[in-house]
């Protein structure tokens, strides 16, 4: 056991560490000089360049460069946006928690959602609606839900604020936004576990000891069903924070979108690195727990 | 978004597909095909401004209405599909290239090769898509090309890893053995015999990719990290009428349709196609 968490865990840090060097190399290979990247559209000062070469141990040999970018990355300390004149940590701190609060919010509609939607539809013609709905919600793009959400429920009927970040009003149609395209996939996984478990043994003798249909579906199937969801939630942790800039900006709401299509817009790299190198590292961090979630749920893992 | 199921759930899937989906998904992406090699059989000049007719309802005149400079949304979505599409399948062609090359690669090396190989996968594969994609464009500027090679790079682990995963069985095969034995060239070995039995599940996943690759395209062309105002892309001109969408939702709301309606079309077969390749295979 204590084998199998370990192997699991290492497997996840060296996925991060590598993710973590994939994004210094992308660094290293923009065009030009590595100064005037790290710079951007911020002030050029001979002050500012020779800090830069020291934050970043330019005058040093490129080994020491990455280590020290490493270290540094290890220890929370995420640089300095010399566009904005800041720490780069302090910049993601104060931004990190409406979209954290959207994600989560987004993740809670969406599985609620698909479990309702999975659970309910279980009839010839009712599932065939769903799979098409289902269908739809996968192939839009999240901006167009969002905007038709907008429109009608916004503009149109006038219940919900139409953009900003007022509270739980103001938080409703981006969660369900983004929370939609995740049922979609998930209620698919989650129908056809729920088909398979009911062709197990089990429900047979469920339904033998007198079990109502919907006593074996919920209590017995459901938790099977529930097992090949957890391998989406990597998965999903990347749909959220992908999703979260783009319905940020559909919906106007400050949070971490806003910050990285600035820094993406005025070329603050010390920013876009760091964003992107925390979504890899909350993907792997939610994989990883995911894994060994997989352990406690099934004995057999295990063992190898 | 579309991503890989387990096996047996997109099999029962489209076994549940309709027959009129998937005839529907193919009238679709023939008349997607032909906006894009041929878009004044349908309309006409997407950039022609009217000043006298702007944000119009749809009508006999203007199927789609008209934009907040009085041009016509459906001759714009019909010529927007070029921009559209171009940009799905360029990054899409980008991904499979460089996916085949190295799950090739992974698949035929030894250990450690294939070891950091498939790590760089899985390095590449933890970054959220549209983060990856920003992560380029910040470093290589804005602009179509940028795009097209950023959701490339984002999409490429999906076929690495397929591809390494069918060498790997591949390269056990019989026929290789035999080729082996006859004294077929390591050159001529890869390239006769396990690249060709290497490719059969790519045709398929490209389509179903090729879906995601238009959509992804189109969100950070709504960001304006895309073709730039006036091109008609249909994410951009979702992005323009957005301002006007209290007034006017067919600017916005009818572009994003037409990615919809594509993505749709294209994950339909893709599932068909995938429905009857697996068959085959089982």
């Amino acid at each position: 056991m204590i084998k199998a968490v370990a192997r699991r865990v290492a497997a996840g840090a060296v996925v991060l560490w590598a993710a973590a060097t994939a994004a210094y190399l992308a660094l290293l290979a923009a065009p030009g000089d590595i100064v005037d990247a790290i710079i951007g559209d911020g002030a050029d000062t001979p002050q500012i360049r020779a800090q830069i070469i020291t934050e970043w141990n330019l005058d040093r040999p490129a080994i020491v460069q990455y280590l020290d970018y490493l270290l540094r990355a290890v220890q929370g300390d995420l640089g300095r946006s010399y566009l904005l004149q800041r720490p780069v940590a302090e910049v993601i701190g104060e931004q990190i928690l409406p979209t954290v609060q959207l994600a989560l919010a987004a993740a809670v509609a969406g599985v609620v959602l698909a479990l309702v939607l999975a659970v309910t539809t279980r009839g010839r013609w009712a599932r065939r609606a769903s799979s098409t709905a289902e269908l739809v919600l996968v192939s839009t793009p999240p901006f167009l839900i969002g905007i038709v959400l907008l429109s009608v429920f916004s503009f149109q009927l006038g219940w919900f604020p139409v953009s900003g970040d007022q509270g739980w009003a103001a938080l409703a149609l981006p969660a369900v936004t983004l929370g939609l395209p995740i049922a979609g996939v998930l209620s698919q996984v989650l129908r056809d576990g729920l088909d398979r478990a009911l062709d197990e043994p089990f429900a047979v003798t469920a339904r033998a000891r007198g079990l109502a249909e919907r006593a074996v579906l919920i209590r017995h199937a459901l938790r099977h069903a529930l097992i090949p969801a957890v391998t989406l939630l990597g998965w999903l942790t990347g749909v959220l924070i992908g999703g979260a800039v783009i319905i940020e900006q559909v919906f106007g709401r400050p949070g971490l979108g806003q910050v990285t299509l600035q820094a993406v817009g005025n070329g603050d790299m010390p920013v876009v690195l760091a964003v992107v190198v925390l979504a890899a590292a909350a993907f792997v961090v939610i994989n990883t727990l995911a894994d060994l979630a997989y352990l406690l749920i099934d004995p057999r893992l295990r063992r190898s | 978004m579309t991503i890989a199921l387990p096996r047996p759930e997109v099999r029962r899937l489209t076994l549940r597909q309709p027959r009129p989906g998937i005839a529907a998904a193919l009238i679709v992406l023939a008349l997607v095909a032909t906006a894009v090699v041929w878009p004044a059989l349908f309309a006409g000049d997407p950039l022609a401004a009217d000043p006298l007719h702007v944000l119009e309802t749809p009508s006999a005149a203007h199927w789609f209405g008209t934009d907040q400079l009085g041009r016509d949304v459906f001759d714009r979505v019909v010529h927007g599909a070029r921009h559209s599409l171009s940009i799905g399948v360029a990054a899409t062609v980008i991904a499979v290239g460089a996916g085949i090359l190295f799950g090739l690669l992974a698949g035929l090396t030894h250990r450690y090769a294939d070891e950091a190989l498939s790590r760089s996968f899985d390095a590449l594969a933890a970054f959220p898509l549209v983060l990856l994609a920003l992560l380029f464009i910040a470093i290589a500027g804005t602009g179509t090309t940028s795009l097209i090679v950023a959701i490339g790079i984002a999409t490429l682990p999906h076929y690495a890893r397929v591809v390494r995963a069918q060498t790997l069985v591949v390269r056990q095969a019989a026929y290789v053995t035999h080729a082996v034995a006859f004294g077929a060239s390591r050159f001529r070995l890869v390239l006769r015999h396990v690249l060709p039995n290497v490719l059969g599940p790519i045709p398929v996943l490209a389509m179903i990719g090729l879906g995601e690759a238009v959509l992804i395209a189109a969100g950070l062309s709504f960001l304006g990290l895309g073709p730039q105002p006036p091109s008609p892309e249909w994410g951009a001109m979702l992005s323009e009428g957005r301002g006007y969408l209290h007034i006017a939702w067919w600017a916005s709301v009818l572009p994003g349709a037409a990615v919809t309606a594509t993505v749709i079309s294209l994950t339909v077969i893709g599932r068909h196609l995938q429905s009857r390749f697996e068959g085959r295979h089982q």
